[in-house]
């Protein structure tokens, strides 16, 4: 920003102050929050000592860690799942014109405004009536657990995925893939060798995305999941309705760590590909997306 | 010089004519429809077919023991929809929804404006220092203000320390304000600063070059500049805070219904899944409207 | 000639039912000549171009590569390379590799790759920058990356979309000259599309011109400048005066002035009605009481502007008919002057104008 079009000082230092404040906001509940997970004390807010009580409690705990097992298999068979879908569509949409496009463009838009409860609701439903049928055809009741699980994050994220992926994708220029079919490359060479590479931070972004709502998704999985499997943030949902125990700020804790080394690692990943000269979308290019409508 | 003619398969390549160019059209345009497929047929049937279940749904009937009748289709529970128990916990959730973003709005905007006006190093460094929280497990981040707002948490304590009665913020409607300001602000940061950013400043410079002082300035130039980032972070806030249910769920106390909590009671304990999906729809209505309003009335100030 | 490069034939391409972008182009093109397709934007010179390349079919019509019909073949079976105006280099590969690509994808022989590569590279060269990223260099040097890369090939034909367009004008100037050296060295077919007709003339062995979807002009450059033969193609290339005249009887023209010129031989009928097409290079003003070179064409007229280029004079003189005149005076040493208002004549010899009908 130029010199003739910046605030005055007085203006810019309230804005200082209040940049201060909304960081102040963001990050002292998590720190807080992690805080207390080293409290010894059995009442959450009073301090005594710091401890490793809890999370000693937290890796013996059967429920918890089958629950931690649950999440981590959905996490990662969506996120594969739904980044392949996902990165095909968004190639399919960006790159071609076909009968239905456009109805596509639009369906493939739906999940990302629509809430997650109406999103558990049509799930519920959904797989209700589809086991109802089967077994009517078949003669075998279906139930629900992991797999409708799994099936159901693929649902939400593919058009998140779609989204960032596609944003990436518009920025190359698509004589690029020209160049590539003019130097003997085949379709599939030229894909694999030009497209793919420079499009996969776009893919890596969406991947993150696709991993994050899984690992959060808290209603959606609620509905339909079964008797036997939970998912970490649904047992801790639970949990936290009847009260709230230091075990709980302890497994928070450690979700809270684990998902912010995540976006560290991924932020890392992007700045090194920055210094190897490539520009990359992240999650701003998915605002921007939705944004630019 | 330049190499000898190839005439091996000469003899099968034709030139070219209307019909053959067709050809090759339509052979581009099923490739593309290939590659779709897989999502096509996913969104189909994981996505669009359940979504019209909802709708026949709403149209169901509910026996005495609580299962769902697919016969005597009836719009008792649209009826339902408008009566003052529905409106009310409607409304409430309605002018939470729009209190929520119009803090969110107004703590982020000068936020955003502040970034997209530091150097591109700093810029990098605050951007990260967003993303870290937007990136943590939702549900972790409003559990921290259970434990802060709780009888017995910071807060509390802090107001007993300056001599005051402990403030009891949990369980009340402000409380799930905050915890929904919480969840929601990066929302409303990354696309206006997204809008900011790449702006250009210029304008700015140009409206001061034409004695237009800084406040005007802003008005006239930059506010309507980055509408599309303030529409896009509206929306973005706006309808999860609508159908908001882990948050109240958490912070929120029995008296005070809202409708992501109403919409699930429907499925779990009180069993009318016609009526919630009723309500379930009448939801996504509102939210189109609201999407289709914002747009509206961020055009108009381009 | 044996086996032309690339020979066109009824080539037409529609867009949806109202876009006529090219329409039904002939042309030949020769082996190992450098061959323009010049026109303003929108002529359809680069659809053409791609078209020849692969990255568009014709809606009709038929593409021969030294005789090999090209047909509905996509880029990569075509013995073709291109130039890209925008380079469309490869970001994520260094130079090298985006040099060997080519091969890689026809799948030559690792040694000979390497030994192709650096060859070229040093024939633009670049070989010290061989490792790297495209993002490092100028756009100078990127333009060779993109031609090593095309070359190294070996392809039957280059093609080359506005390559210079990007660069500042004297290194556009600069590059034309190895391009064209380059050419020669080589001995490819290149087929060179641009706007600039500068360049064009410069360049060229034979240039085509095109507006509208249509090829106007096919010619060396000489024959183009010096005797375009329709308006759009007098008016495109160059500085021209266009005039208004009639045929009479006796083959000489009736400007709208009343003044009767001579003119180059032709066939244009009594009566007709044509345009001279005139340089101003070509026209000389003379004083009111100079002689004349004798058969030479004289009308009087006012000089309205004088402007000075450093190198050359130019004025716009009113002869009464409608339009100014444009006259171009090299400034020699002694060269005579005329002032603003001053009375002149404007001579040429007959043969100096074009006879242009339509």
């Amino acid at each position: 920003m130029s010199e003739g079009a910046a605030t005055s000082r007085a203006t810019d230092r309230i804005l200082g102050i209040n940049a201060w404040l909304v960081f102040l906001f963001l990050y002292a509940p998590i720190v807080l929050l992690i805080i207390f997970s080293f409290n010894d004390n059995d009442n959450v807010a009073i301090w005594t000592e710091p401890s490793f009580r809890w999370y000693e409690a937290m890796f013996q705990d059967d429920n918890v860690m089958s629950a931690l097992r649950n999440s981590l298999i959905i996490a990662l068979v969506s996120t594969i799942v739904s980044t392949v879908i996902g990165t095909m569509l968004a190639i399919a949409l960006e790159r071609y014109r076909f009968r239905g496009r456009g109805t596509l463009d639009g369906i493939a838009y739906l999940p990302i405004i629509i809430p997650d409860v109406t999103m558990a609701v049509m799930l519920l439903i959904f797989f209700f009536q589809a086991f109802g049928i089967l077994d009517d055809l078949l003669g075998v009741q279906f139930r629900n657990g992991l797999p409708t699980i799994i099936l159901s994050h693929i649902a939400f994220s593919i058009s998140f995925v779609a989204v960032v992926v596609r944003a990436r994708l518009s920025q190359l220029d698509n004589s690029l893939e020209e160049a590539a079919a003019d130097l003997y490359a085949s379709r599939w060479q030229a894909f694999r060798r030009v497209t793919l590479p420079l499009i996969a931070p776009g893919v890596a972004g969406g991947a993150l995305l696709a991993l994050t709502l899984s690992l959060d998704d808290v209603v959606v999985t609620q509905f339909v999941s079964g008797a036997g499997a939970t998912t970490l943030p649904v047992y801790v949902f639970g949990l936290v309705r009847r009260g709230v125990t230091p075990l709980i700020n302890a497994v928070s804790t450690v979700m809270l760590v684990a998902s912010m080394v995540l976006v560290g690692i991924s932020l890392g990943f992007q700045r090194g590909a920055e210094a190897r000269g490539q520009r990359l979308a992240d999650p701003e290019a998915l605002l921007d997306e939705i944004s630019a409508d | 010089m330049t190499a000898p003619p190839v005439t091996d398969d000469q003899t099968t390549v034709a030139p070219v004519t209307p019909e053959l160019e067709q050809a090759a059209i339509k052979a581009e345009s099923r490739r593309g429809f290939f590659i779709s497929l897989p999502a096509f047929a996913y969104l189909v049937v994981f996505f669009v077919i359940p979504l019209l279940l909802v709708f026949v749904y709403s149209f169901a009937t509910r026996d005495a023991t609580g299962l769902t009748v697919l016969e005597d289709w009836n719009l008792e529970s649209y009826k339902r929809l408008f009566s003052p128990l529905v409106l009310e916990i409607f409304l409430r959730s309605l002018i939470l929804a729009l209190v929520t973003t119009v803090i969110c709005l107004l703590f982020s905007y000068p936020f955003a404006y502040y970034i997209a006006t530091r150097s591109p190093g700093a810029r990098n460094i605050l951007l990260v220092l967003v993303m870290i929280p937007f990136w943590s497990n939702f549900l972790v981040r409003t559990y921290a203000w259970r434990v802060i707002l709780g009888s017995d948490g910071p807060v509390s304590q802090m107001s007993v320390a300056l001599g005051g009665e402990p403030i009891r913020l949990l369980f009340t409607n402000t409380a799930v304000l905050i915890g929904l300001v919480y969840g929601f602000l990066p929302f409303m940061v990354l696309p206006l600063y997204a809008a900011l950013e790449r702006m250009d400043w210029r304008l700015v410079e140009a409206a001061r070059d034409l004695y237009a002082d800084g406040s005007t300035a802003f008005r006239k130039v930059t506010l309507p500049l980055s509408m599309p980032g303030v529409v896009a972070g509206s929306i973005l806030v706006f309808i999860p805070s609508l159908g908001a249910y882990v948050t109240p769920a958490i912070l929120g106390g029995a008296k005070t219904t809202l409708l992501g909590d109403y919409i699930v009671s429907q499925f779990l304990a009180a069993r009318n899944w016609p009526f919630g999906s009723a309500l379930s729809f009448g939801v996504m209505f509102v939210m189109l409207l609201a999407t289709i309003f914002y747009f509206r009335a961020g055009a108009k100030t381009l | 000639m044996s086996n032309p490069a690339v020979e066109l034939s009824g080539v037409t391409k529609r867009f949806g039912d109202e876009v006529i972008a090219v329409n039904g182009i002939e042309l030949t093109i020769n082996d190992g000549e450098f061959f323009s397709l010049l026109g303003p934007s929108g002529c359809g010179k680069t659809t053409t171009l791609r078209m020849i390349a692969g990255f568009e079919f014709p809606s009709e019509g038929s593409i021969r590569v030294h005789g090999a019909e090209m047909g509905l073949k996509p880029p990569n079976e075509r013995p073709i390379n291109t130039v890209f105006q925008s380079y469309a280099l490869f970001p994520h590969m260094s130079v090298a590799e985006n040099v060997a690509f080519g091969l890689e994808m026809k799948k030559v022989e690792k040694s000979e790759v390497e030994t192709r590569v650096n060859r070229v590279l040093d024939q633009v060269q670049l070989a010290k920058r061989a490792d790297a990223k495209p993002s490092q260099l100028s756009g100078g040097m990127q333009q060779r990356v993109a031609l090593a890369r095309a070359l190294v090939n070996e392809p039957e034909v280059l093609l080359l979309d506005e390559p210079l367009g990007a660069l500042d004008l004297k290194l556009r100037q600069a590059m034309q000259v190895e391009l064209k050296d380059l050419q020669g060295r080589v001995g490819i077919t290149f087929i060179y599309v641009t706007h600039d007709q500068q360049e064009a003339l410069t360049m060229s062995d034979r240039i085509g011109v095109m507006s509208e979807g249509s090829l106007l002009q096919v010619g060396r450059s000489e024959e183009i400048y010096e005797r375009p033969t329709s308006r759009f193609v007098a008016d495109f290339i160059g500085d021209i005066n266009l005039i208004d005249a009639t045929m009479d009887g006796s083959g000489s023209a009736h400007l709208g002035n009343g003044v009767t010129v001579g003119v180059p031989a032709g066939e244009a009928a009594a009566g007709a009605e044509v345009t001279l097409a005139l340089r101003p290079e070509r026209l000389a003003l003379y004083d009111l009481d100079e002689e004349i070179p004798a058969g030479h064409n004289r009308v009087k007229v006012r000089v309205t502007r004088r402007l000075y280029y450093g190198d050359v004079y130019f004025y716009d003189v009113d002869a009464g008919l409608g339009s100014e005149i444009e006259v171009k005076e090299e400034n020699r040493p002694g060269v005579e002057l005329y002032e603003v208002g001053e009375e002149a004549y404007l001579v040429w010899s007959p043969e100096a104008a074009n006879l242009v009908l339509g």
